[in-house]
């Protein structure tokens, strides 16, 4: 099984502000680029961070090898069940997505 | 002859109180800038700030860090603006970064002109807005009402470059403002020279970290260069390089948007800009396009008291509970506010966090596994202080000796403490996530402008 850190090369979780996360996938090559594109779906994103798929904004940016996903803080920053002040955590989650292989399967 | 309207803003750091190379710094005065800008906070560290209106950061590191910026000021001659004063830019933050000013004027024997813009909002003024629909929620939309308004602490709107813009007006030496958007500082002057709007906005945000949009960060100072047609940036540290991907990456960073940013006045779009290497550490931004609102708004950010907290850790070595923690977590918590909801008035929660499995995390991390130790993070939270208080020393016992099953000698746990019980005060949280409709940018904001020594 091949997970997401296992071909990006940094992925990187910060607030946009208390309200929102936002994960930015870094690949070093066009092709672990284009393999987490297709693979990683919105789906997949929304039910690592238990959150419905419409709240998922996501930047395919294929000239900076990044792909970018946004979305409401599942809990708003500060308040009383929040655990992460600055939202940092969120990126290990997406790091253990998994991956599909070359050929598309698991 | 057509005035020359190229603008160098020079930026040391991505915040007053983080470090940067005092020979960039020094490397960037020698090179002219028109003004020197600075963030000094932002909302990332956490509400605590802005219901406070306190800094971060000590006293004695920004006054270190001011002063160094305050002498390179007057060795440059040219303006020294602040956005954000002290973490949260609320009045009283300002405040206390003026009078530290005015501390650092007298001890190195320095005439300045100093220009004071506040950011803090009055109840009133909030209200009023509110009932003349001169408010309107941004996503996620929070409820807002004016109980809610009435309960803020600290209230500031972010001036964007027409305020900053005015400071600079009145001929000041040094701008000192509170909350502003982090990009306003950099872009005030560069647009009131005549630069391009795009690139002014767009340089400004890739400058607002400092030299985060190169490939040494932890340099600090930046210079941005704006022109007619776009901008330039060129770190100061000489081993610093600027990159097209360096530059352009720097759009992501804590920007839910990548391609938009939105500031008082418009937002810009970078959907069509081009960044191109003038050499191996300079790059060239032409083509970011400012699009103009039909109205003026500027964003909103408030905080309340959310409830006064006391937390206390235990650790956990013995193997048989390191095993079974999550049962004895679920054990304590039903034990104790069983107990403590008929011993106590007031309400509150609790909530135990297990170190050591996923008190980073929660139920979302679903691969956790447990060490030979485990830390309990247990946190009360209640309405009251004396709550708080009670349910906390409640708990004590339990954390200390809960036992899993009747049939078993009572377990001594280690606290590190004495008491284990750390009572936090009061905890806030942001309640606001809205901009408020102006007329007239000033009409929310308070300049004062004071020579020092007076």
């Amino acid at each position: 099984m091949t997970i997401l850190a296992d071909i990006a090369q940094k992925i990187r979780s910060k607030n946009a502000g208390p309200f929102w996360i936002t994960i930015d996938i870094f690949c070093s090559t066009k092709e672990s680029y284009a393999r987490i594109e297709q693979s990683l779906s919105n789906e997949q994103v929304a039910h690592i961070l238990g959150i419905p798929k419409e709240q998922i904004q996501r930047y395919d940016l294929p000239d900076l090898n990044v792909i970018k996903f946004s979305l409401p803080r599942p809990i708003v920053q500060g308040t009383r069940y929040d655990r992460d002040m600055h939202g940092a955590s969120f990126a290990n989650l997406i790091a253990e997505a998994e991956i599909l292989d070359e050929a598309g399967t698991s | 002859m057509k005035k020359n309207i190229t603008t160098k803003v020079l930026i040391p750091s991505g915040a007053l109180g983080l470090s940067y190379d005092r020979a960039a710094l020094h490397a960037g005065i020698s090179r002219n800038p028109n003004i020197i800008a600075i963030d000094g906070g932002s909302t990332d560290s956490g509400p605590h700030y802005l219901g406070t209106g306190t800094s971060k950061y000590s006293r004695s590191t920004i006054k270190a860090q001011w002063r160094e910026l305050m002498l390179a000021r007057a060795e440059a001659n040219v303006p020294l603006v602040i956005g954000t004063a002290g973490t949260c830019g609320a009045d009283d933050a300002v405040d206390w970064l003026a009078e530290i000013t005015r501390e650092i004027a007298q001890d190195v024997d320095q005439d300045i002109r100093l220009a004071i813009l506040k950011s803090s909002q009055p109840v009133s003024r909030i209200k009023t807005a509110l009932e003349n629909d001169q408010i309107k929620p941004l996503e996620p939309v929070l409820d807002i009402n004016e109980t809610c308004i009435e309960a803020c602490t600290n209230i500031v709107a972010l001036a964007g470059v027409e305020q900053i813009q005015k400071a600079l007006e009145t001929g000041a030496d040094i701008v000192i403002a509170g909350r502003t958007t982090d990009t306003a500082i950099i872009a005030a002057l560069p647009l009131a020279r005549g630069c391009h709007f795009g690139g002014a906005w767009h340089g400004a945000k890739i400058g607002e970290c400092g030299a985060l949009a190169t490939t040494k960060p932890n340099s600090g100072t930046i210079m941005i260069t704006f022109d007619t047609h776009g901008f330039t940036v060129e770190p100061m540290a000489e081993t610093a390089r600027a990159t097209p991907y360096t530059v352009s990456a720097h759009m992501l960073y804590e920007n839910s948007n990548p391609l938009q940013l939105y500031e008082p006045g418009g937002h810009l779009d970078v959907t069509r800009a081009t960044y191109t290497a003038l050499d191996d550490r300079r790059v060239r931004v032409t083509g970011s396009n400012w699009v103009p609102s039909d109205i003026y708004t500027v964003k909103l950010e408030g905080a309340r008291i959310g409830g006064y907290q006391s937390v206390s850790l235990t650790l956990i070595r013995e193997k048989r509970y390191t095993n079974n923690i999550q049962t004895w977590v679920a054990d304590v918590e039903t034990a104790c506010k069983t107990e403590a909801q008929e011993e106590v008035d007031g309400n509150f929660t609790l909530e135990l966090r297990i170190i050591g499995l996923n008190a980073t995390l929660g139920h979302l991390d679903k691969t956790a596994k447990i060490g030979t130790e485990v830390g309990i993070l247990a946190i009360v939270t209640a309405d009251t202080e004396g709550t708080a208080q009670e349910v906390a020393k409640i708990l004590n016992p339990y954390l200390l000796h809960h036992p899993l099953s009747e049939q078993e000698e009572m377990p001594t746990f280690a606290f590190p403490f004495s008491p284990n019980e750390m009572f936090r005060g009061e905890f806030y949280e942001f309640c606001l996530n809205h901009v408020m409709i102006l007329k007239d940018p000033m009409e929310a904001f308070y300049l004062t402008v004071e020579d020092v020594p007076q």
